[in-house]
């Protein structure tokens, strides 16, 4: 599988809530970030957690995040930033320009 | 149901059992009764990870503070990397993370307790602790002055959520005025707490 997004491209977190097991915490969603880098592909946690083995990899990236993106009121240097890895299917293009 | 339980960590544990430890005895009998494992397997895996430590991974970073080439690839590809100290970390997709002195490190998983075990043994009780889960991401200088870990805010601070595959190491700074020791005497000053990047490596010459 093609990874969609490469590192530099600007993504946002799906604001989902599908039932089940999930592996993209709950305080990222809606973020924007940046991919730091591919980091392989892996079969999805969120199937395997049912037992269903059998499903392809996806790609999961490391996606960068600045603190004050995730808290508005965060306290501390404006570059604090916060590294999440994140599946593929969790994330979608964001427009650099419109945050 | 015999309640013995091959988990440390219930030992002197008087409370009543929990479900989920119910459960876990329950499945685990029921490996052992279906021959899908022995209790002896179950008795060597626990043993396996007693065995394993933070001296692993003082090691490895160690080595990376004497040797250029060693920490380089350390940083780009930790699995091969540390396999040339003669480790085996088995699968585990480790990635090293250096602080300089722009940036520091901090290491958590909010959603579990993903942790190096292989370099670092079994993880301490706080980093588990919904306490140190919530806050790492959230208010992660607060986190690190509680810890006596004071970060200039000149220092950008990044924090990393162990979320899915990866597990990190933090590859701390070298302390000044350790020019002279030796690479195991440098693995010495090196402690767990410092490769979870809630604190730095200390060095006071005598």
């Amino acid at each position: 599988m093609t990874p969609l997004f490469q590192t530099g491209n600007a993504v946002r977190v799906r604001k989902g809530s599908p039932p089940g097991h999930i592996r993209t915490p709950f305080y990222v969603r809606g973020c924007k970030g940046v991919i730091e880098r591919v980091a392989g592909e892996y079969r999805n946690p969120e199937e395997l957690a049912f037992g269903r083995f059998d499903t392809p990899v996806v790609p999961l990236y490391r996606v960068r995040f600045q603190q004050q993106e995730v808290w508005p009121d965060y306290q501390g240097n404006p570059q604090d930033s916060l590294d999440v890895e994140i599946f593929e299917f969790w994330l979608e293009p964001a427009n650099p320009e419109k945050t | 149901m015999k309640t013995s339980s091959t988990n440390e960590s219930d030992t002197n544990n008087t409370a009543p059992t929990t479900y989920y430890q119910f459960l876990e005895i329950s499945v685990r009998e029921l490996l052992i009764e279906k021959g899908v494992l022995s209790a002896e397997d179950i008795r060597n895996a626990v043993k396996e990870m007693d065995s394993r430590g933070p001296e692993l991974g003082a090691q490895v970073v160690a080595r990376a503070w004497v040797d250029p080439q060693f920490k380089q690839s350390l940083l780009q590809d930790a699995p091969s990397a540390v396999k040339t100290l003669g480790l085996d970390i088995g699968p585990v997709q480790l990635l090293v993370v250096e602080n300089t002195p722009e940036v520091h490190n901090l290491i958590v998983c909010t959603l579990c307790s993903c942790y190096p075990r292989s370099l670092l043994g079994l993880p301490p009780d706080w980093y588990k602790s919904r306490e140190y889960r919530s806050r790492a991401v959230r208010e992660p200088r607060s986190v690190l002055l509680e810890f006596g870990t004071d970060i200039s805010d000149e220092v950008e601070v990044r924090v990393h959520d162990s979320t899915a595959d990866l597990r990190y190491l933090v590859l701390p700074q070298r302390p000044a005025g350790t020019g002279h020791l030796t690479e195991d005497e440098l693995a010495a000053l090196v402690k767990r707490d410092s490769m979870i990047g809630v604190t730095e490596v200390c060095f006071s010459a005598i």
